[in-house]
């Protein structure tokens, strides 16, 4: 693979999920008023609630709101993540899929251009909605949102990638909704995004502590959650760039002619 | 390698190709080849294993045995070459037609690797070929179903391939464009000297083709020139000897 070919490919795959986003506005206003609407309804009224404890690394006395930010953007990019994979399924069923798969390329390049495509979407929603936290000026600085984007980058990559798993194993886009149940929920839920998982544990739910503590999501939102405070979660970001390969490397297996997806969108 | 092959050499060489689906042989050792220049139709009843063929030749099925060689690369070892030398045009469309007709194909240029100035010449001389030039910025959903099939083909011809192949492409197309797209294509297989191989299962199709291969229950049944498929079994017209051939051995 030449260069310029591996160049021309990334600017028309990624280019194109680019393209797409933004013939629909209605996807950036519907990325951003969900996770506001946890901020401003949800945390409304639960503010007052939950006890954060000492959880590292800001002090107790920590606006519930700001809590909030690295779980919700993320969330951001969980979403979007599937929202390319939705894309992929139905680029499957309009048969643009078979074009992409027998381009001159290797099949692992193509699904990085569509892991580049999808990650990058992500990252300029996560960041929209960071900067209107920003101008609502409720403690969270440019600054801060500038040295978490370096982790940002590294969840939405992990997610994206998670999305590429989903289009693999999603064989129609019906099965959405059985997705967003089974998965994206879950991995919302069982994370540090809404309270310390350490709250689970001290209120008796071990299994679901246990869980949550194995979630990639919880990682992303934890090595977030320190890089806002300008500190770093080593163990956190290994567990980031591992599920991200892992993830990765499901996908392309997933991809591949020998048992990959195709096989079910025989003709006759 | 003889006079008389590297004359005409072998665009596509296909040497014992099989493909099981459990205990179904979708394709059952099929050996044939289209040299450089060479309109074949490949005609068989649907689930002959055309398309099971077809997905093989192009890289997205993998083959249990057996060899494809386009243009001198085999698709199950190097697919990658294979791959730069083949254009497709599927059964089932395949443009985004939420783009325009020339963004789909830059899509295809790009995907092939084709730099920009040399990819916006190509584009231009292909629409203008297929007379697609007025319709270059609308948006392929606007377009009919002949015309979406004509800019498929435009598409699949940016990339100069060595070999076409067309899968049961005028499904679905009225009789005038059908006839129009089989014409063209067999006028660019003689000027490119391209390859082309034409899954049908529409005997008038095959009528015009250099040679027919007929595939049946997953086996070529025949190949040769459409007079000789003719003269076969005594006939006077294609259909008949057709369906006496795929009935006699395709069916129980």
């Amino acid at each position: 693979m030449k260069l310029l070919h591996a160049r021309l490919a990334l600017a028309a795959i990624a280019g194109r999920e680019i393209h797409k986003f933004l013939r629909q506005p209605g996807r950036l206003a519907s990325s951003l008023v969900r996770p506001l609407l946890w901020m401003v309804v949800f945390a409304a009224g639960f503010r007052q609630m939950p006890d954060l404890g000492s959880v590292m690394p800001f002090d107790p006395q920590l606006d519930y709101r700001l809590y909030m930010v690295p779980g919700l953007a993320l969330m951001v990019c969980l979403f979007n993540g599937m929202q390319s994979s939705l894309a992929m399924v139905y680029d499957r069923e309009m048969g643009v899929m078979r074009l992409l798969l027998t381009a001159p390329l290797p099949r692992s390049y193509l699904l990085a251009c569509k892991l580049a495509g999808g990650a990058f979407l992500s990252v300029i929603q996560a960041l929209a909605f960071m900067i209107l936290v920003v101008i609502w000026s409720i403690g969270l600085s440019p600054w801060q949102v500038l040295t978490a984007l370096p982790v940002l980058i590294l969840g939405a990559l992990m997610l994206s990638a998670f999305g590429l798993v989903l289009s693999v194993y999603i064989k129609q886009l019906e099965n959405f909704a059985g997705t967003m149940n089974f998965v994206i929920f879950p991995m919302f839920f069982l994370s540090s995004a809404l309270y310390p998982i350490q709250r689970m544990h001290d209120a008796g739910a071990v299994w679901i502590y246990r869980l949550a503590s194995f979630n990639p999501f919880t990682h992303a939102v934890e090595a977030m959650r320190y890089a806002l405070y300008g500190q770093m979660a080593t163990l956190s970001i290994v567990v980031i760039i591992v599920s991200t390969i892992v993830f990765y490397m499901i996908a392309a297996a997933g991809y591949d002619p020998q048992r990959g997806l195709v096989r079910n969108t025989r003709g006759g | 390698m003889s006079t008389a092959a590297s004359l005409f050499p072998d665009t596509l060489a296909i040497t014992n190709l099989s493909k099981s689906f459990g205990a179904r042989r979708a394709v059952d050792d099929v050996s044939f080849s289209v040299r450089a220049g060479e309109f074949v139709a490949l005609l068989g009843p649907n689930g002959a294993g055309k398309s099971t063929l077809f997905q093989m030749l192009s890289g997205l099925f993998v083959a249990d045995s057996g060899h494809a060689m386009i243009a001198g690369a085999d698709i199950g070892q190097d697919p990658i070459a294979a791959l730069a030398k083949l254009a497709i045009v599927f059964q089932q469309p395949a443009l985004d037609l939420d783009l325009s007709v020339k963004a789909n194909m830059q899509f295809q240029s790009d995907l092939h690797g084709i730099a920009r100035d040399e990819a916006k010449q190509r584009i231009e001389h292909w629409l203008n070929r297929f007379e697609l030039t007025e319709r270059a910025s609308e948006l392929c959903r606007q377009l009919s179903g002949g015309m979406r099939r004509k800019v498929e083909l435009a598409r699949a011809l940016l990339s100069e391939p060595s070999l076409l192949l067309m899968d049961e492409a005028t499904v679905g197309i009225d009789p005038a464009s059908r006839a129009a797209i089989v014409g063209d294509v067999k006028a660019l297989c003689r000027e490119r000297g391209m390859g082309v191989l034409w899954a049908t299962h529409l005997v008038d199709e095959a009528e015009s083709a250099d040679r027919i291969i007929v595939m049946a229950g997953g086996k070529t049944r025949f190949d040769g020139t459409p007079k000789e498929l003719i003269k076969l079994n005594g006939h006077t017209q294609l259909t008949p000897a057709f369906l006496h051939l795929t009935r006699a051995e395709g069916k129980p």
